[in-house]
């Protein structure tokens, strides 16, 4: 399996204070990849830095061979490039177009697009793996449910037909049932689209399940690396994530 | 009073086409732009310029305005649009007031009698009042079908993203500095535009008449009839020019003073945010990614009307 994201070595700050220092990591295509940490352990942060919304200090990152993002000035793609290379980021509390409708929602994911054809196909796909936004694709988005709008900013990703999907807590603030639901679908698209996924969570568990390769952040700094299943195994990870 | 309807109808016209600018940029793009006086001085004394100084045509002029306020508006757009909301409001702020100074500098007492405009040796005089609103409501019907295609195409989606969220539009790799220059230069050419046709009909420019409160008549009309839906912008002007001659058309010059209008105008802004933020008429509604084609829907639109004669759910 190849490489399709390479993390070297970044350091990120806010003003005096170090998010992330020193983090390597990489994703494997194809595979299901999740980070999990405390808050503020520097999980959107990372996440922020790889679409380049946050400028690093150190380090780069490379996606499928190219660097696209490097410490100094202008050493990395804007995001609008690292979108269009085929990074799509689910961002944190969903930031959906709220006063579009969800179709509209679908169509502004597909910017990027210009067959109208595969704009039309990947929009019923979106309905038939989301069957509650097809009912609901004239609704203003701002009157979705809170999973409902979650699962229209994975469709919204998706309609770019990204090569690696990028989840920021995909459940947070959700019901134990949605959240569920909600990571099934991802496994779903993970294996039907052939779309690799990183995924960042507090919900260790789910998180950790529906992964074949997990990472520890605290502090800013990886502090454990495995296969998804052997963190879950982890003294240290149940301890401190799963409460046991 | 026939008179009196008619210089509304000239200066709704006027107004109406800066409002279709000022909604590009902050009805489409959000941006809350406090400048547009700026554009509208530099497009009157663009025409005073051309036609008076050069002795050139009216016609030349607009071109020259739309491209001399695209380019004001590209070389401050570009630092400035990092600025967000309240930042830009104050950096716009400054602009508008920058440029009328430059126009005071320049020549304080304006310019007088600038030539008429003519068409295929018709003179546009101002006693001649039809013949003005005809040539403004033309420009004002191209503007909005002109506006009304981008709102829809893929630009003006591009723009509305941004307006909605900055981030998730990055994300959906629209670049969103590109768009917001964009739309911030459209909007500032068609200001430019509506200050030639003011010029065209009054035939005078003084630096004294771009303040600060032609701006925020903009912004008001903008948000009167409805952020980014041009239809909404054009009744909004007619409401804005009919409230700001109310004291003429009453008669009760003596009784209200001018300033009035100034309370009316802020007055309105807050009554709309609290009562009905979306404005008058409310947004327009995205036609893209409908894949009928324009025949189909009209045939859907009739057959729909049919069904509703029959008794039938439309």
């Amino acid at each position: 399996m190849s490489e399709i994201l390479k993390i070297d070595g970044i350091s990120v700050s806010y003003g005096n204070i170090r998010a992330l220092s020193d983090v390597s990591m990489s994703v494997n295509e194809g595979d299901i990849v999740s980070l999990i940490g405390a808050n503020g352990a520097g999980k959107s942060t990372l996440l922020k830095a790889i679409v380049g919304l946050e400028p690093l200090k150190e380090g780069s990152i490379a996606f499928a061979g190219e660097t696209i993002c490097k410490a100094k000035h202008h050493g990395g793609l804007t995001t609008d490039l690292i979108a269009r290379r085929g990074i799509a980021l689910v961002p944190e509390g969903r930031r959906v177009f709220a006063d579009m409708t969800v179709e509209e929602n679908l169509d502004m994911g597909a910017f990027m697009v210009s067959d109208q054809a595969l704009i039309a196909k990947r929009k019923n796909d979106m309905f038939e793996l989301f069957p509650i936004l097809g009912k609901r694709k004239k609704q203003k988005t701002r009157s979705l449910s809170g999973g409902e709008q979650q699962m229209m900013a994975i469709a919204r990703a998706l309609m770019s037909g990204p090569r690696l999907l990028l989840l920021d807590e995909p459940g947070l603030g959700l019901a134990p049932l949605v959240v569920q639901n909600i990571f099934s679908t991802i496994k779903l698209i993970n294996e039907e689209n052939k779309v690799t996924v990183f995924l960042v969570e507090q919900n260790a568990r789910l998180a950790l399940k529906s992964s074949s390769f997990g990472y520890v952040l605290e502090n800013g700094r990886i502090v454990l690396q495995d296969k998804g299943e052997a963190l879950l195994q982890n003294e240290r990870v149940q301890k401190a994530y799963l409460g046991a | 009073m026939l008179n009196f309807f008619q210089l509304i109808l000239i200066y709704a016209g006027i107004y109406a086409i800066m409002a279709i600018g000022q909604n590009c940029i902050t009805g489409y793009t959000g941006m809350l732009s406090l400048c547009h006086a700026g554009f509208f001085c530099i497009g009157s004394y663009a025409t005073a310029i051309i036609c008076k100084v050069c002795g050139l045509s009216f016609w030349l002029s607009i071109p020259v305005a739309a491209i001399v306020a695209g380019l004001v508006g590209l070389v401050i757009g570009i630092p400035t649009l990092r600025l967000k909301g309240d930042y830009l409001c104050i950096a716009t702020l400054g602009l508008g007031e920058i440029i009328r100074n430059v126009a005071t500098n320049l020549n304080p007492v304006g310019f007088n009698s600038i030539p008429r405009a003519t068409l295929f040796g018709y003179q546009f005089a101002s006693r001649n009042k039809l013949s003005f609103i005809i040539l403004i409501w033309a420009f004002v019907l191209v503007f909005y079908v002109l506006f009304q295609q981008l709102a829809h195409s893929r630009l003006g989606r591009a723009m509305i993203a941004v307006r909605e969220d900055e981030v998730a539009a990055q994300s959906n790799g629209i670049n969103v500095t590109k768009y917001k220059i964009s739309s911030f230069v459209l909007g500032a050419a068609v200001g430019g535009i509506a200050g030639c046709l003011q010029t065209a009909y009054t035939l005078t420019v003084q630096p004294g008449s771009y303040t600060f409160m032609v701006s925020v008549m903009v912004l008001c009309t903008v948000v009167l009839g409805g952020m980014g839906n041009a239809k909404a912008v054009i009744l909004g002007a007619f409401i804005i020019q009919f409230i700001s001659y109310l004291p003429q058309l009453t008669g009760l010059t003596n009784v209200i003073p001018a300033q009035a209008k100034q309370i009316i105008y802020g007055l309105l802004l807050v009554v709309m945010m609290l009562c009905r933020p979306q404005g008058i008429l409310g947004r327009d509604k995205f036609r893209y990614g409908d894949p009928r084609t324009r025949t189909e829907k009209l045939r859907d639109f009739f057959a729909r009307g049919k069904k509703k004669e029959m008794g039938g759910e439309a």
